[in-house]
């Protein structure tokens, strides 16, 4: 669904500028989204200012200092804060990044923070993944076999294994399919990236039995296809993994069980 | 709204079982125009200043009437299938989208027909 202007109460206002801490330190500008669903105002940008030398280096550092010691009510998800369970991705100077792992050294001028795009917004920075985490599970993302189960483990070579690698390390952040414009457009339909990644990763996976299936249930215009390796998921992936190399795969496997 | 869970909204109507022809012969059609562009524009090119009569005598010549044919095909053939990527893309009222699909399907039907025809009724007027 392609739409060029934001809807009347998505448009943004300029928020609350936040008084500077006196701690005595060097001073970081962060200009932060923030939408609250209860007071029926439209989002605003509310403008903070960090003390560096009172804050570790990350961009998830600051937000902590800043609900914290500033501003109790803003809201982000985060848990690991080292890059392994997904929970802060957000876009951070333009890009989707998860903000354990970002440091604000990677940003030049004020640093600005928004959630994850073109998803419903729960609260600040904390956006409604349930449609994304539905599409994750569709692709049945476990170990399909029809065999009978074996004594000990289902084996596989070291090859084998080797190809998982580049696909297993996905924590599921997000970054990928909200910064691609497929995905913006056509979310409903289309899987996006981060889902097809994990398709993929059980495609190839030398154990699996469901291969055919799992195609079948990717053979589609737009669950599939709407991929036009854009590659903004490439790109964006904090991580350093390639979705848009696995979508190929899927398509060339696609076209290679017809000739 | 409603009260479906999202595990059936994103499933929907399941997989529909197409567009695995649709990218393959995408990207034939490309290829396939790289050859034929070049072979195709040089003769055309040349004959362009010269009025009708370059023309009958540049596509009388059944190699270069080959080409013409062939390029038209598969540059028409390419366009429908790029423009039906863009309508998916970028249409997404149900009607809207099935209404510009089918214009897109007639339309470039009827110009690439009308230029094998051209080209046909050149080279056996000659």
């Amino acid at each position: 669904m392609v739409q060029f202007a934001l809807p009347k109460n998505s448009q943004m206002r300029t928020g609350k500028t936040w008084p500077k801490p006196e701690t005595g330190g060097k001073l970081r500008k962060f200009q932060i989204y923030r939408w609250n669903p209860d007071d029926g105002k439209n989002p605003q940008v509310d403008t903070y200012f960090v003390d560096l030398d009172d804050c570790g280096p990350m961009v998830l550092d600051a937000l902590i200092y800043i609900k914290n010691k500033i501003d109790p009510t803003l809201t982000f998800r985060r848990s690991c804060r080292e890059g392994i369970c997904g929970s802060c991705a957000m876009n951070i100077g333009g890009q989707n990044r998860l903000a354990c792992i970002f440091g604000m050294d990677e940003v030049t001028g004020d640093v600005k923070i928004y959630p994850l795009p073109h998803l419903p917004v729960v609260k600040d920075l904390v956006p409604d993944l349930t449609h994304f985490y539905a599409q994750h599970s569709s692709i049945k993302p476990w170990l399909e076999t029809k065999s009978n189960t074996p004594a000990k483990e289902w084996r596989q070579s070291i090859e084998d294994r080797e190809k998982l690698d580049g696909l297993y390390e996905c924590v599921m952040c997000a970054c990928c399919s909200t910064a691609c414009p497929s995905y913006w457009w056509n979310g409903d339909r289309y899987l996006g990236p981060a889902s097809l990644l994990h398709a993929y990763r059980w495609i190839i996976d030398s154990r699996d039995e469901a291969t055919g299936e799992r195609l079948d249930d990717l053979h589609d215009p737009f669950k599939l296809y709407r991929c036009h390796t854009i590659m903004n998921c490439a790109q964006t992936c904090p991580k350093g993994l390639n979705p848009a190399k696995a979508i190929a795969e899927i398509k060339k496997q696609m076209v290679e069980r017809t000739l | 709204m409603g009260y479906r869970t999202d595990y059936a909204r994103v499933h929907g109507s399941g997989a529909a079982g197409e567009g695995s022809h649709h990218w393959w012969s995408q990207r034939i059609t490309s290829i396939a125009l790289i050859p034929l562009t070049l072979l195709f524009i040089f003769p055309f090119g040349r004959a362009l200043g010269g009025g009708h009569e370059a023309f009958v005598a540049t596509y009388s010549n059944l190699w270069h009437a080959l080409v013409a044919v062939l390029f038209i095909i598969a540059a028409f053939a390419h366009l429908q299938q790029g423009l039906q990527v863009v309508i998916e893309d970028y249409v997404s009222g149900k009607a809207a989208r099935t209404a510009a699909l089918l214009a897109n399907t007639l339309l470039t039907w009827a110009l690439g027909v009308a230029g094998v025809l051209s080209v046909a009724s050149v080279l056996f007027s000659a």
